[in-house]
């Protein structure tokens, strides 16, 4: 699971192009849209590409993506369940 | 100076003339269908694609010197040329509208003999304007969605400033996998023919056509008398907010269509009918019900023709000017294709059925588009 | 109407200028990616989403920026853009044909997606500088100043504007440039350029 974590901290400070931000600095628990990183509609569209480009999860409804996207811990978690 | 519209051409799915494609919508027919084409997209989606019938008629080839795209703006500008007397080119300028251009010519998969420079849009303008023998350099907008009311508006403002008399206004856009797989990765493409302002809607259907205008001062330039149109006033503005999603109150939008109406001496309530934009997404059409309602819209007959056309990009603000003329002059009103149940927060006087109405004087197109950009076009009935 | 040039900006692969006056040179001879960051740093600019932004509308953002520094507050709904540009979004446009190019890998992005129209640019114009008016791009060889000239004036008499950034921003594989006009009706506006706005607007001699 940290791995993963981990992991995903990289992939989406690349696919979102968060300059001057790193994995260290994004908290596992921290609201990635809104206050958090101020990420937006086209970030979670991206986000969407993400997961199923590097860990093969598919969602379908971006409306599902608000929870999913809420935080690191949240994402990971979707990963995990999505896989078994 | 009185800037008039006097003769057009759409050519899309549903015909290759005004005639047509307007008896289609009247008679309640949709371009809209399933596609199942892997060049397009690797799964089916629905879309409003230009067909074998409609390719055969127009004499589409794939190796006289001229793209798809290319082919169909200069059978719509043929067209509308045809029903007018003899321009003074020297004093005729060419707008063109275009979101991708000739897009499909830079994909890897791509094999025709084109050279991809043709893929640059003032390549493809020049082009055009050689085929016509036309002197003046284009001009070409290229304002995403609002790219067609743009080019009818920056037409009109070069004829009132007196560097021509006339103007062939033409928008076109192809359906193409670069922009099917754009919008499929936007989550924006509703996976059954699009329904603006109806409750279930589920985002847009994409189309592909092109439409003409021929603007000018000279009303007697018609060859048909009393097919005439008043393109009264326009304006443009922007929602300073997203570059992909509409402002959520339509600040923007508000903004054009005051300004379109400042510069006319009509008032909102004078309007009779108005072609909105109406893409099916759920937030373009809920500002727009906000919008309309806040600028005491509400009970003013709208309907969007998405449902007919499909979003056809650059060429959506030329033919649906087009219909909205069109409307104007047989003093009836289309219905709003795909609509069956109020889904905005402000309800619009959504036109159901198409009907007679006594007249149409004042009609008021808008446009919103990627990058926040919004357009408003009034026209005047003569 | 008389109208003035009041502010003036040019990003080219060498080097960057405002008003006449030198900014910062690329010495080392770095692609736009890098260059471009090194401009925003310089400026001391704050603004995450630029790191978003494709190279266009970076171009058109930091153009911008040097055009505007002398205003401190505008109403956005009295100014206007109209830019030029040649490529259209060709770099964008390129990255998401490659982004669907392989049957098996077949990714498109949406954050590469929504740049690939030239206007976007003027987009993020407005955002950043609370623009509310016109925003028009069209496209063209190069900058054609006759038909800018045109364009703009007509448009300051009939929509009563007060300023409108005007000018060329292209990017291509082989070139790049900002070129920008900052136009005014205004006057003692404090701004560092006070020129007639006429056909030669882009003589500037410094």
């Amino acid at each position: 699971m940290e791995e993963l974590k981990e992991n995903l901290k990289a992939a989406i400070i690349e696919a979102l192009n968060l300059e001057d931000v790193n994995a260290a600095d994004i908290d596992d628990n921290e609201p990635l849209f809104g206050d958090g990183l101020g990420l937006d509609s086209i970030d979670a569209l991206e986000l969407i590409v993400l997961l199923e480009k590097n860990y093969g999860v598919k969602i379908e409804n971006p409306e599902d993506g608000r929870e999913v996207f809420q935080s690191i811990n949240t994402i990971a978690a979707y990963i995990e369940k999505s896989k078994k | 100076m009185e800037i008039y519209s006097v003769a057009d051409n759409i050519v899309s799915p549903l015909g290759t003339n005004t005639e047509a494609n307007y008896a289609a919508c009247r008679g309640g027919i949709s371009g809209i269908a399933n596609i199942q084409n892997g060049d397009l997209y690797p799964e089916q989606f629905y879309g409003a694609a230009i067909g074998e019938d409609i390719k055969r008629a127009l004499n589409i080839s794939e190796d006289n010197g001229y793209t798809f795209l290319e082919q169909l703006f200069i059978h719509s500008v043929s067209d509308a040329l045809s029903h007018v007397k003899d321009l003074d080119k020297n004093r005729t300028l060419l707008v063109i509208s275009t979101t991708k251009g000739n897009i499909d010519l830079l994909s890897e998969s791509y094999t025709g003999p084109m050279d991809t420079k043709r893929s640059e849009l003032t390549v493809m303008g020049n082009t055009i304007a050689r085929y016509f023998d036309l002197p003046n350099a284009p001009v070409i907008v290229s304002n995403a969605c609002i790219s067609g009311l743009s080019a009818i508006i920056t037409a009109k403002r070069l004829i009132e400033v007196g560097q021509y008399d006339h103007a062939i206004v033409a928008g076109g856009d192809i359906l193409s996998e670069f922009v099917v797989s754009g919008f499929q990765c936007l989550k924006a493409i509703s996976d059954e023919p699009c329904r603006p302002y109806d409750a279930r809607r589920k985002g847009i259907s994409l189309g592909e056509a092109c439409g003409t205008m021929i603007l000018t001062r000279d009303v007697t330039l018609a060859k048909n008398k009393g097919q005439a149109v008043r393109i009264l006033s326009g304006s443009q503005s922007n929602d300073a907010n997203h570059i992909s999603g509409p402002s959520r109150t339509g600040e923007g939008l508000k903004l054009a269509v005051k300004r379109a109406l400042e510069q006319t001496d009509i008032t909102a309530s004078q309007i009779s009918y108005i072609s909105a934009h109406g893409t099916a997404t759920l937030f373009n059409d809920e500002m727009e019900a906000i919008v309309f309602d806040t600028l005491g819209l509400s009970d003013t007959p709208l309907n969007s023709l998405k449902g007919y056309f499909g979003h056809t990009l650059g060429a959506a603000g030329v033919i649906e000017s087009i219909i909205t003329m069109k409307q104007m002059l047989e003093r009836e009103l289309v219905a709003s294709q795909g609509f069956q149940e109020t889904g905005t927060t402000k309800t619009l006087n959504i036109i159901q059925a198409t009907k007679a109405v006594a007249a149409c004087e004042y009609a008021l197109k808008t446009t919103s588009g990627f990058g926040g950009c919004n357009a408003a076009v009034v026209y005047k009935s003569l | 109407m008389q109208l003035q040039i009041q502010a003036h900006s040019i990003i080219t692969p060498t080097s960057v200028q405002a008003n006449g006056e030198f900014v910062l040179n690329n010495e080392e001879k770095h692609p736009f990616n890098l260059f471009g960051k090194e401009l925003y740093r310089h400026l001391s600019i704050q603004y995450p989403k630029f790191f978003k932004m494709d190279e266009l509308s970076q171009l058109a953002f930091l153009g911008t920026h040097l055009l505007t520094m002398h205003i401190e507050n505008w109403d956005g709904d009295k100014v206007a853009i109209v830019l030029g540009n040649k490529s259209s979004s060709l770099s964008s446009d390129k990255r998401h044909y490659q982004s669907i190019a392989d049957r098996s890998n077949y990714f498109p992005s949406p954050a590469v997606f929504v740049y690939t129209l030239p206007n976007i640019m003027l987009g993020e114009m407005c955002i950043r500088y609370k623009v509310t008016g016109e925003n028009t791009c069209f496209i063209m060889e190069q900058l054609d100043v006759d038909f800018l000239h045109t364009y703009v004036q007509h448009l300051f008499e009939a929509e009563h504007y007060h300023y409108c950034i005007t000018g060329f921003v292209d990017y291509s594989d082989s070139s790049y440039i900002a070129e920008l006009y900052l136009v005014s009706s205004q006057k003692d506006t404090g701004a560092p350029l006070a020129l007639d706005f006429d056909k030669n607007f882009n003589q500037i001699i410094f």
